[in-house]
């Protein structure tokens, strides 16, 4: 069997089909923020989000949910407002606060799981929740459809929201005394971003949530100069970049999550390289 | 009646005071000099006055018209730009945020309005440039274009002509006095240029350790000006 014969025979999977269709969307929603994440110093934030869905998928599994989406999503948004409350309040520094809970999430979640084995190996588990294994390939129905709503409501809100991400991405002070409301944009960014990384759990696992938000931005930013075109940009490598990486994957039979991160490495070397030799200095 | 009152203001950071009793107000078209020393508050109390930082105590209120979500803002030194993917068009535009309120797209008045703003600063040609390719002088007309989307009445500058060289500081000075005089922007600027601050403004508050608030001329014979000045800006005598 050559390798399209064994690419047509996985493609005609139902599972293979909803892994590739949620996939996509994940990575097209994750790329979005990326940008403004990326420069709003809000990269920690992701960063420490992606652990806390870690601790909640640990608790989940020892409260033996049959959902645990259902369950980590409304802890991960919650969080994300915590942390965005805690970052404007001086008293505890934004950055300690979020290496606290991100570090204390991962802990006890760790501990939950070995106190609480749901099953006979704990460290495949927990390499399940980090790393994402195969989580894609095994969602359930409910959780396919779910992603698949999650997602077009972030592609929706942040289309409505675009431009007023960018008034307070580029210049919140400005924003601020000219009477946009930012602290509700700054929350409905940091709900967004707690949505995006509880969907992308189930694509690279908890570990490699920030790799597959802030690559594709940072690739895009080599190349292109104006906020649009990076959006439009990272948003095209990263579906791509997920695409290529799960057939990669399912081949090579490597895992998801890697692969997909592998490939988003390989872009960007390949942008920076253009970015380089010049390409970039006739793009606006 | 003032567009901007400002009474036995204190503030500063978390319960720190920086400056207390201060008291000035401002009425449309005038063009007041904020001046002092590095660290005396001058930015802290733009930005209390813009609502960014919360007031120790105090009152600061609106008036003729004007309300507090009509401001044109120019902060000093934008550090967190450096490496932002933004075209000036993008920039411009963006001033006009706080109009769309919850409109997602700028509308065609709201285009034409960074139009225009644009053509006054003279950036129509940089329109699809990147922003941080530009010269220091150029990035700050930009965001002065920026903040006449936000505003037809009044403008707070934060340092606009500090690391700009002497002729495009002058260029500079020229399209705000032009603002002033024929749109009838009121202008509060923070400066350390201070034979430009008396030149150009028609009122001067100075903070510090001696505080002043009054007529430009009224200024250059005040004791703060002296002290501040050495010999040279008071009166010759
Ligand atoms: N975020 C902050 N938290 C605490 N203190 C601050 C903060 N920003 C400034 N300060 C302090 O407040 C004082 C006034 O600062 P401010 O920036 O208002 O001075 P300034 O008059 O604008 O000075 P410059 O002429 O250098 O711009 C300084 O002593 C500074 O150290
Ligand atoms: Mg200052």
């Amino acid at each position: 069997m050559n390798v399209f014969q064994q690419l047509q025979m996985y493609l005609a999977m139902p599972f293979v089909q909803y892994a590739l269709i949620v996939g996509t969307l994940i990575a097209l929603c994750s790329s979005l923020l990326g940008v403004t994440l990326v420069l709003k110093r809000f990269s920690f934030i992701g960063d420490g989000l992606s652990h806390v869905a870690f601790g909640a998928m640990a608790i989940a599994g020892v409260l033996r949910l049959t959902n645990e989406m259902l369950f980590v999503l409304p802890v991960t948004v919650l969080c994300a407002v915590l942390l965005l409350r805690t970052g404007q309040n001086a008293k505890i520094k934004g950055d300690a606060a979020i290496a606290m809970i991100s570090v204390g999430a991962l802990a006890i979640g760790y501990m939950l799981l070995n106190l609480f084995p749901t099953s006979s190996n704990v460290s495949s588990d927990v390499c399940t929740s980090l790393f994402g294994s195969t989580s894609i390939l095994t969602l359930t129905q409910l959780e396919v459809w779910l992603c698949i709503g999650l997602s077009v409501a972030v592609v929706v809100i942040f289309l409505l929201f675009y431009n007023k991400i960018f008034a307070v991405t580029f210049d919140e002070d400005f924003a601020r005394a000219a009477g946009v409301k930012a602290e509700a944009y700054n929350l409905l960014i940091a709900v967004v971003v707690a949505v995006i990384i509880v969907l992308a759990m189930n694509l690279v696992g908890s570990l490699l949530i920030s790799a597959l938000i802030i690559f594709p931005a940072v690739s895009a930013m080599r190349l292109f100069r104006s906020f649009k075109g990076v959006t439009v940009c990272s948003a095209i490598l990263s579906v791509s970049c997920a695409l290529i990486g799960m057939l990669v994957s399912i081949l090579g039979s490597t895992p998801v999550g890697s692969t997909i991160v592998a490939v988003d490495i390989a872009a960007f070397l390949v942008f920076s390289l253009l970015a380089r030799l010049g390409v970039n200095r006739r793009k606006a | 009646m003032p567009q901007l009152t400002i009474e036995n203001l204190s503030l500063g950071y978390e319960g720190q005071v920086i400056l207390s009793d201060v008291n000035f107000s401002v009425s449309a078209g005038d063009y007041l000099c904020i001046v002092g020393e590095n660290g005396s508050g001058k930015s802290t109390l733009m930005k209390t006055i813009l609502g960014l930082q919360k007031q120790i105590d105090g009152s600061i209120t609106f008036g003729d018209g004007l309300s507090a979500n009509e401001i044109g803002y120019l902060p000093q030194q934008t550090a967190a730009q450096k490496d932002f993917p933004a075209t000036v068009w993008e920039i411009v535009l963006s001033g006009c945020q706080a109009r769309a309120g919850l409109r997602p797209f700028y509308s065609r008045a709201e285009k034409q309005l960074a139009k225009e703003n644009m053509e006054k600063m003279g950036i129509t040609q940089f329109a699809g440039r990147c922003y941080r390719a530009l010269s220091g002088g150029q990035q700050q007309r930009v965001l002065l274009a920026r903040a006449l989307c936000a505003t037809r009445k009044i403008l707070l500058l934060d340092e606009p002509v500090s690391g700009l060289d002497p002729k495009v500081t002058q260029e500079m000075y020229q399209l705000i006095e032009e603002l002033n005089h024929k749109e009838h922007v009121t202008i509060i600027m923070i400066s350390h240029d201070i034979s430009a601050a008396v030149r150009y403004a028609s009122h001067i508050l100075h903070v510090g350790h001696e505080m002043f608030f009054g007529p430009t001329a009224e200024y250059i014979r005040s004791a703060a000006a002296r002290r501040f000045l050495g010999t040279e800006g008071g009166e010759d005598a």
